[in-house]
């Protein structure tokens, strides 16, 4: 019997969004207690800031230029790597519940794996590629999909029409007539993509997620090993928590966040430090990304929006820890706890007022780079707490969960297994992490590049209908730690600027074998 | 309104390119997603994998232009239109356009994109029928 091994997700979460990370609203004690009893990674960077190409890393162990995935919707190749198959063919029982979005969502014939399952049934053969061997899909025996609130032909969708129908229309219409991702506002501030839904909690999609990862839990033996994926749809917007739950966090009572600039002026000059196509999004006049709503203009975004859009989203991290408990308890019940290690991130962060701004897009600044990350150690492998602050890589997660399993990574994962301690960062070199941001949408192409160290984090755009491949960042992260003051052009950091290039040269050029950059068939 | 195009050279002739996508009924054979399809007159109601039935109306059905139109009529769309063309280049190879306007644009996208995966779908099995010494 090996160790265990259960993965935590959540979706576009802060780094400060947890209680042992320096969040003000969110209670996490679970969540927290991970972190004391574990490692905390303080300096995580996803290799992409929306969801499809990093989770694709998640499971491919590769950056997106590798995996092909390179942006939210582009599929990523049915054939390609999976840290799931590889554990499967160890032998590991293995299951995805909750948020994949390895697929894209926009599907209207379901002719992704993804869409298809929840009506085909759990679990099928059906697809032409099943060859026995791989699991259900991508190497997992079992999958169970959800997504944000209702959408979707997934499983928590349907068990809702099924079910709870009169629950539905409480939830937030994530796109609009037109299919872009809604601007509509509500709650009590009209803030876009907020609203007050009377859904009962028990029916909500983050206790769902749990209750059907402690019932998959249920079906294992006791000596059996396993890879259990359990994926939190939020606290991504829609911020529509269950009505029940807003007595938790007042939004009157929160305050505007730091990276925040409460005078209009210093903002938009803060902004204008930075490339072009911050201030085109800020003002309205560019839509660069599916991501955030075509209708959103942040320059009209109020204080008391940002204020309420984060207590939702503190709401939702804190339905999140407690759904956390609840697994944890399930997995103590099981005397399971000396032998299963937990991993716990998210797979890009939320601007959440930053800058006047919300959602994400090619904006690589820690509002959504930054991100949690913390390793439990199953206690039997005896790895001490830690606090981990060099710079480490969700591409690292594959090659983490075959070093807990006991084997070694293939040669198409990319990145090394996370380090257990600071000394350990320092001997393996984990000295720079690297994200990467490719999209076209509708002619507006956008290409970007950045590289964060413990001193600095460097961004550069390649050329495209924005950017004519001159214009970057660099900010000095331990001065600048809300990213305010860009010395890209400073001619006392000209060396810096040579060095960290340099490292973005090295990553476009690292001679691995490369998936076909996939085909964009939606926009997300 | 936007319109996504996808087109490819396929190395078999025109004719049979044509004779893989030409009938209406048939579609459930090279689009992907699409599970089955019934035929009422010109309208067409294709069932999907995900469950649901999307109806559609055909517009062309051309031998001599090799062109064949339809537009899915579900409320969801305000308009839609694909076209599926085949041009002969020589006597064993031809190129095959497949284009989709639509609005809202979003879905141009979103239909475009399992076009792709047809157009590809009929290249394959076109091409494989040339393989098999069909002339």
């Amino acid at each position: 019997m090996g160790r265990k091994i259960l993965f935590i997700t959540t979706d576009q979460q802060r780094f400060d969004t947890i209680g042992v990370n320096g969040g003000l609203y969110s209670r996490t004690p679970n969540i927290d207690q991970l972190a004391r009893t574990g490692i905390n990674y303080t300096r995580a960077q996803p290799s992409s800031v929306v969801c499809m190409p990093s989770r694709a890393s998640m499971l491919t162990g590769q950056f997106p230029s590798t995996h092909g995935a390179w942006m939210n919707g582009v599929p990523l190749a049915v054939n390609a790597p999976s840290v799931a198959a590889e554990l499967h063919d160890h032998g590991y029982k293995t299951s995805l519940i909750g948020k994949a979005h390895f697929e894209p969502f926009l599907d209207v014939f379901g002719r992704y794996t993804e869409n298809a399952l929840a009506n085909l049934g759990i679990p099928t053969i059906e697809q032409p590629w099943f060859d026995g061997r791989m699991g259900v899909h991508r190497g997992f025996d079992h999958l169970e999909f959800a997504t944000h609130g209702i959408a979707g032909n997934l499983h928590y969708a349907k068990w809702m029409q099924q079910n709870h129908f009169d629950a539905i229309g409480g939830f937030y219409q994530v796109l609009d007539a037109d299919l872009n991702v809604n601007a509509a506002g509500g709650g009590d501030t009209g803030a876009p993509q907020v609203q007050i839904n009377p859904v009962a909690r028990d029916l909500y999609h983050t206790d769902w997620v749990a209750d059907r990862t402690i019932a998959w839990l249920d079906t294992l033996a006791t000596d059996d090993d396993f890879f259990c994926w359990m994926s939190f749809p939020d606290p991504h917007h829609p911020w529509d928590p269950p009505a029940s739950e807003l007595h938790r966090v007042n939004w009157r009572e929160v305050d505007l966040p730091e990276g925040y600039i409460a005078d209009a002026a210093q903002r938009e000059a803060v902004i204008d430090q930075k490339a072009r196509h911050w201030r085109e999004w800020y003002d309205g006049r560019v839509v660069s990304n599916y991501e955030a709503p075509a209708k959103f203009v942040p320059a009209n975004l109020t204080p008391d929006q940002i204020r309420e859009v984060n207590a939702m989203n503190a709401i939702e991290v804190e339905l999140i820890d407690e759904a956390i408990g609840r697994v944890l308890a399930a997995v103590a019940a099981r005397g399971w706890t000396d032998d299963i290690d937990i991993i716990f991130t998210t797979d890009h962060g939320e601007f959440q007022g930053d800058f006047g701004l919300l959602f994400k897009g090619p904006y690589h600044v820690d509002s959504l780079m930054r991100l949690p990350l913390i390793w439990k150690p199953a206690p039997s492998a005896g790895i001490a707490p830690a606090v981990v602050r060099e710079p480490v890589s969700l591409v690292s997660l594959a090659a983490t969960f075959l070093a807990i399993s006991g084997h070694n990574a293939p040669y198409w994962v990319e990145g090394q297994a996370l380090p257990v301690s600071s000394a350990d960062a320092e001997d393996r070199g984990f000295e720079a992490t690297i994200t990467e941001w490719d999209s076209v949408l509708f002619g507006v192409a956008v290409h970007v590049r950045s590289v964060v160290t413990t001193e600095y984090l460097y961004t550069e755009y390649l050329s495209g209908a924005m950017h004519d491949g001159t214009e970057g960042e660099l900010y000095v992260l331990n001065d600048d730690p809300l990213q305010h003051s860009n010395r890209f052009s400073d001619p006392a950091f000209a060396a810096v600027r040579r060095e960290l290039s340099a490292r973005l040269r090295a990553h476009a050029e690292r001679p691995n074998e490369r998936a076909t950059p996939g085909v964009l068939v939606a926009p997300v | 309104m936007a319109t996504v195009r996808y087109e490819r050279r396929i190395a078999a002739p025109a004719d049979i390119v044509w004779d893989v996508y030409h009938r209406p009924e048939t579609i459930h054979l090279w689009f992907p997603g699409v599970t089955s399809c019934s035929m009422d007159g010109n309208i067409r109601t294709l069932n999907l994998a995900n469950g649901i039935s999307m109806p559609e109306e055909i517009m062309t059905i051309d031998p001599v232009l090799r062109r064949f139109q339809y537009r899915v009529t579900s409320p969801l769309y305000r308009f839609h239109l694909g076209t599926i063309d085949t041009i002969a280049l020589s006597d064993d190879e031809c190129m095959l356009i497949y284009s989709t306007t639509s609005d809202p644009d979003v879905l141009a996208l979103v239909i475009g994109g399992g076009t792709y995966h047809a157009m590809n779908e009929i290249a394959r099995q076109a091409e494989a029928r040339v393989a098999e010494g069909e002339k």
